[in-house]
C-alpha cells in the first residue's frame, strides 16, 4: 500500500483537522500487522530466555515453524483473499481432508503417478471453489451458507472414497517428504518452500495486479465497486476459486507432511486459517489487511504450539486456549480501529 | 453556448417497477458545455431517469442516443465506457483505498500485468493538479472529509478514458445531489470544478434540492412531475416561483397558507416534565416541560445535542441523571418500549437505517409500531388493519397509494410519510420528529409542516427538530436553543423572536 508521511491536505477554506499521533497510529492500516509482528517477536524472545538451555535458540526451531505450518500458511493465504473481499470460506478444512484422501486413493489404490495426481487434485480444488463462488455471486447467497454446504459436501466425499485412512508408501511421496533444502543455518522442507512461494505470489497478486486491487475494492464497498464499473462477479468467483486452489495445495502439503490420507484429516482447520488471518490484522468486514500479516498470524499460532511443546508439562489444549485469547484481543483492536474511522 | 446537436438525447423513456410507473415517456436532451438541472419533486422520477441513463436500471421503453449514435446502456461499466460518468449523493468510492487508486481503479496503468504504482500516483497527481485541487493522492480516501471525497469522485469520472486509450473520455457527467451534505465553502469548491469542466466541453447533469444552487450554476433545466416531462427551460427564462409551480403542478397558494397560519395560542396542561435529565457525553442535564398541543422546536447547530436530547426522552439512550414524568406519573425510560407505552413516538433522522424496513411493504411498515404496542399475541384483525392503512395513506397522501408497494422503492418524501404514519397510527401523546424534512422536496416539506400544525391543533404535543431555523420558527410555540450539548435557552415564540435572535442565542450561549 501507499506509504504516506505527509499530512493530508484539504482544499483551501478549511483547516485540516490535526490528527494526534495516537489517532494517526490507530488510523494506519498497517498497525495490526505491526502489532502481530511485535507479538511474534516478544513471544520468540520469551521463548529464547526460558528455554535457551533446551535448544530453542537453534535457527532450525524457527525454520521448523515453516515446516510444521506450511500447509496452514497456504490455506490461510487463500482465506486472506476471501476475507479481504468481504467473504468467508468454511470449506477449507474439508477440502484439505478431501485432497489428502483423493490423492492417497489415486496414488495407492489406483497406482497413478504422483506427478499426474498433483495437477488433478489442484484442479478439483479450484473447481470446487469456483462452484461455490459461482453460487454465491449468481444466486446472491451468503458465503457462510454456501461454503458451509461445501464443508459438509467435501467431508462427505472423503467418506465416499474410503471410511478408513490410507497410508502412503509410494516412494516418490516419501522421498519428496523427506527432501530438505539447506539454507546454511538450517533446512526447509519442500512444503515450507512451496508455502513461501505461494505467499510471495499472493503478495504480488494483491498489490501489483488489477485483480488484487479489485479484491480490496470489493471488500471495501461492494456497491461502490459495482458502480465504479468493476467486474464484481468475476472478482468474487476468482477469489473463491483461488481459495479452493489454495486449500487443495494445502491438502497436498498436509498429505506430504502426514504421509497418509484420512477422512478426518484437518477437521476444523478452516477455523485455524481464519484465526491466523484475523490475528494477522485483516478486517473480517473486508477491504483492509495484508497477506504478510497472515504470515505472522500463522507464525504466532505455530510458535504457541512450539512453546507448549518446550514447556513439556502443558496439555496441547493450551494451544486452543491461547489462540482463543489472542483472537479475542485482536478482534478488540479491530473494533477500536473501525470505531475510530466512523467518527 | 448550446450547440445545434445535443451530445445526449433520450426519447420516450419508460421505466416500470412492480406497482409503480416511475417514468412514462420522458424526453431529455443534454448539450455539450452546459450545466443542466434536472428538477422535480421527490418521486417525480429524477433518480430513476439518472439510473436508467447510467445503466443501473434497464429501460422498459424508449431510446438513448449519444453523439448521434443509438446506444444500449446495460451496466454502469458500459455507461462509463460510452462516456457517461456519475457521482452519486452517497460517495461511491472505496474508503479503504488511496485517492490515486480510487481515481484509477479498474484502469490502472500496467506493464506486463504489473501495476505501475509510481506512474499511477504521478498521473493522479497531475489530474488533480490540472483540475486545480489540492489533494494528496497517496493518502487513503477515508482520511478526507466527505466533500473532498466527492471531488475525488468527480476527478475519477473525468479521468475515465484518460489512460490506456480505453473509452473516449467523459462526455456526460451526472451529479446526483452532490451538495446535500456540503457546507457553503465546499459547495463553492465544487462549483468551481463544475465550471471548469463545463468550459472544457463536458455536459453536466446536476440534481439538487437547493433552488438557489440551481440558479447559481445551471444554464438550462428539465422539469419532471409524476414521471412525465413538464418542460425544458433556460434557467434565465424561469423564475423560482414559476419553477416551483411547474414542479408541484399547482400554484403556490397552498404553501403560502402555512406562512399565514396562526399558531394555536392556548396550549393545554402539562404532558411531560423532564427534571435534570442528562447523559454524560450526550447532553448536559436539562429541565423541559412539554404541554399538550404544544410544538417545541429545537434549534442548534449539527452536533449541539438536539438528537441526543430527543433520544433521552424516547429512552433510546439511558439517562445518567434526572427523571421524566409523563401525565403525572414517573416513567423509568430505560428502553424505547417504556416511552412507547407512555405515548411517546420518535421518528428518527436516519429514516433508512433506524426507521423503515425497505424490503417490507408500505402496509407492513405502517403497521409495525401498532402491532408492537399491542404485543405479538394479539394480531390486528385484517379488515381493521387494511382500513387503518388505507386511512393514513390517504390522510398523508402517500404516493403511490398502494399498500403493497415496497417502501424501498418510494421516494424520500414518501418514505418519511410512511414513517410518520407508522407512529400516528399508535396515536401518541408526544411525537418527536428529528429532521423530518431533510432531503425531501419543497412540496412534501410543506405537507409535513402542515401536518404538524394540525396535529398540534388536535392536542398532540410535538418536539420538532430541524436544521432550518425558519422551519423551527414557523412551527413552534416554544423554541429550545442548544449549544455544545447543553440546552441554553427556552424562547417563547412571538413577533419579537426572529431567526437572527435565535442565531444570536446560539452564538452567545446565554441563559435567559
Amino acid at each position: 500500500m501507499s506509504a504516506t508521511t505527509k499530512t493530508p491536505t484539504v482544499p483551501e477554506g478549511r483547516t485540516a483537522s490535526q490528527a494526534s499521533a495516537v489517532t494517526r497510529l490507530l488510523g494506519d492500516r498497517r498497525l495490526p500487522v505491526l502489532v502481530t509482528a511485535a507479538l511474534f517477536l516478544a513471544m520468540y524472545i520469551t521463548g529464547l530466555s526460558r528455554y535457551q538451555n533446551y535448544g530453542f535458540a537453534e535457527p532450525q526451531v524457527f525454520l521448523n515453524l515453516f515446516i510444521d505450518n506450511g500447509y496452514l500458511l497456504v490455506a490461510a493465504v487463500g482465506a486472506t483473499f476471501v476475507i479481504l473481499s468481504g467473504g468467508i470460506d468454511l470449506s477449507v478444512g474439508s477440502l484439505i481432508g478431501f485432497t489428502t484422501m483423493f490423492t492417497a486413493w489415486l496414488v495407492e489404490r489406483q497406482g497413478l503417478p504422483l506427478l499426474l495426481v498433483i495437477p488433478l487434485a489442484l484442479a478439483v480444488g479450484a473447481f470446487g471453489g469456483f462452484l461455490m463462488g459461482y453460487v454465491i455471486h449468481n444466486f446472491e447467497i451468503q458465503p457462510f451458507i454456501v461454503t458451509l454446504a461445501g464443508l459438509f459436501l467435501f467431508r462427505g466425499l472423503c467418506l465416499v472414497i474410503s471410511k478408513e485412512s490410507i497410508s502412503i508408501s509410494d516412494s516418490t511421496v516419501s522421498s519428496m517428504a523427506q527432501t530438505r533444502v539447506s539454507l546454511g543455518l538450517g533446512e526447509l522442507s519442500i512444503g515450507a518452500i512451496v508455502a513461501l512461494v505461494v505467499l510471495a505470489a499472493a503478495f504480488y497478486i494483491l498489490h501489483y495486479t488489477r485483480f488484487g486491487r479489485r479484491v480490496y475494492a470489493v471488500g471495501g464497498n461492494e456497491q461502490s465497486a459495482l458502480l465504479m464499473g468493476l467486474p464484481l462477479g468475476g472478482t468474487k468467483i476468482a477469489v473463491y476459486t483461488m481459495s479452493g486452489f489454495c486449500s487443495a495445495l494445502a491438502g497436498l502439503l498436509f498429505m506430504l507432511y502426514i504421509q497418509s490420507g484420512d477422512p478426518l484429516h484437518a477437521v476444523g482447520m478452516e477455523l485455524d486459517a481464519i484465526a491466523a488471518v484475523v490475528i494477522g490484522g485483516t478486517l473480517l468486514t473486508g477491504g483492509s489487511g495484508y497477506v504478510l500479516g497472515t504470515l505472522f498470524g500463522v507464525l504466532v499460532l505455530g510458535l504457541i504450539k512450539s512453546i507448549i511443546q518446550f514447556e513439556g508439562t502443558l496439555s496441547s489444549w493450551w494451544t486452543k486456549i491461547a489462540t482463543g485469547v489472542l483472537l479475542c484481543a485482536f478482534i478488540l483492536i479491530q473494533r477500536a480501529m473501525t470505531a475510530r474511522k466512523q467518527t | 453556448m448550446a450547440e445545434p446537436r445535443p451530445v445526449l438525447e433520450m426519447t420516450g423513456i419508460v421505466k416500470e417497477f412492480p406497482g409503480v410507473r416511475a417514468l412514462s415517456g420522458v424526453d431529455f436532451r443534454l448539450f455539450p458545455g452546459e450545466i443542466h438541472a434536472l428538477m422535480g419533486e421527490n418521486g417525480a422520477g429524477k433518480s430513476t431517469l439518472i439510473k436508467v441513463l447510467t445503466g443501473v436500471y434497464s429501460l422498459d421503453g424508449g431510446t438513448v442516443t449519444l453523439d448521434g449514435k443509438s446506444v444500449h446502456i446495460g451496466s454502469p461499466l458500459q455507461a462509463q465506457q460510452a462516456g457517461i460518468s456519475t457521482v452519486y449523493q452517497e460517495v461511491n468510492l472505496c474508503p479503504n483505498l488511496s485517492v490515486a487508486e480510487n481515481i484509477f481503479i479498474g484502469r490502472e496503468p500496467t506493464r506486463g500485468g504489473r501495476i505501475q504504482w509510481k506512474r499511477m500516483r504521478k498521473e493522479a497527481a497531475e489530474l488533480v493538479d490540472r483540475l486545480g485541487l489540492d489533494i494528496d493522492v497517496t493518502a487513503p480516501l477515508s482520511s478526507y472529509p466527505l466533500a473532498v471525497q466527492q471531488l475525488v469522485a468527480i476527478v475519477r469520472s473525468v479521468g475515465t478514458g484518460d489512460s490506456d486509450g480505453e473509452g473516449s473520455g467523459t462526455k456526460v457527467l451526472v451529479l446526483d445531489e452532490p451538495t446535500s451534505s456540503l457546507d457553503r465553502d465546499e459547495v463553492l469548491e465544487l462549483f468551481r470544478l463544475m465550471r471548469r469542466l463545463r468550459d472544457e466541453g463536458v455536459a453536466i447533469l446536476f440534481v439538487s434540492h437547493f433552488l438557489d444552487q440551481i440558479y447559481e450554476i445551471c444554464d438550462r433545466m428539465t422539469v419532471l412531475r409524476n414521471g412525465t416531462l413538464v418542460g425544458e427551460h433556460m434557467v434565465r427564462d424561469l423564475d423560482q416561483v414559476g419553477l416551483i409551480e411547474l414542479m408541484i403542478g399547482k400554484a403556490l397558494d397552498q404553501l403560502e397558507e402555512l406562512h399565514e397560519h396562526q399558531l394555536r395560542s392556548d396550549v393545554g396542561e402539562t404532558l411531560l416534565e423532564a427534571e435534570g435529565l442528562g447523559r454524560a457525553g450526550g447532553i448536559a442535564p436539562f429541565d423541559l416541560e412539554i404541554k399538550k398541543g404544544e410544538v417545541i422546536g429545537l434549534a442548534g447547530l449539527l452536533g449541539s445535542g438536539r438528537t441526543e436530547l430527543a433520544r433521552l426522552l424516547f429512552g433510546a439512550d439511558q439517562p445518567d441523571s434526572g427523571k421524566v414524568t409523563i401525565g403525572g406519573k414517573q416513567v423509568s425510560m430505560s428502553a424505547p418500549n417504556d416511552a412507547i407505552g407512555a405515548g411517546v413516538a420518535f421518528c428518527s433522522e436516519n429514516r433508512k437505517t433506524e426507521g423503515l424496513v425497505p424490503d417490507l411493504t408500505v402496509r407492513e411498515n405502517i403497521i409495525l409500531a401498532l402491532q408492537a404496542a399491542r404485543g405479538w399475541t394479539r394480531p390486528i384483525p385484517a379488515a381493521q388493519r387494511d382500513e387503518l392503512v388505507a386511512k393514513y395513506i390517504k390522510a398523508l397522501d402517500i404516493r403511490p397509494a398502494n399498500p403493497e408497494a415496497r417502501v424501498g422503492q418510494l421516494s424520500g418524501g414518501n418514505q418519511q410519510k410512511v414513517l410518520l404514519a407508522r407512529w400516528l397510527i399508535t396515536q401518541p401523546q408526544l411525537l418527536i420528529l428529528d429532521e423530518p424534512t431533510r432531503g425531501i422536496d419543497i412540496g412534501a416539506k410543506a405537507e409535513i409542516q402542515k401536518l404538524v400544525v394540525s396535529l398540534s391543533e388536535d392536542g398532540m404535543a410535538v418536539l420538532y427538530i430541524a436544521a432550518e431555523l425558519e422551519e423551527v420558527l414557523r412551527l413552534s410555540h416554544t423554541i429550545g436553543v442548544l449549544r455544545d450539548r447543553k440546552l441554553v435557552a427556552r424562547l417563547t415564540n412571538g413577533p419579537e423572536i426572529t431567526t437572527s435572535k435565535i442565531l444570536e442565542t446560539i452564538a452567545s450561549g446565554e441563559h435567559q
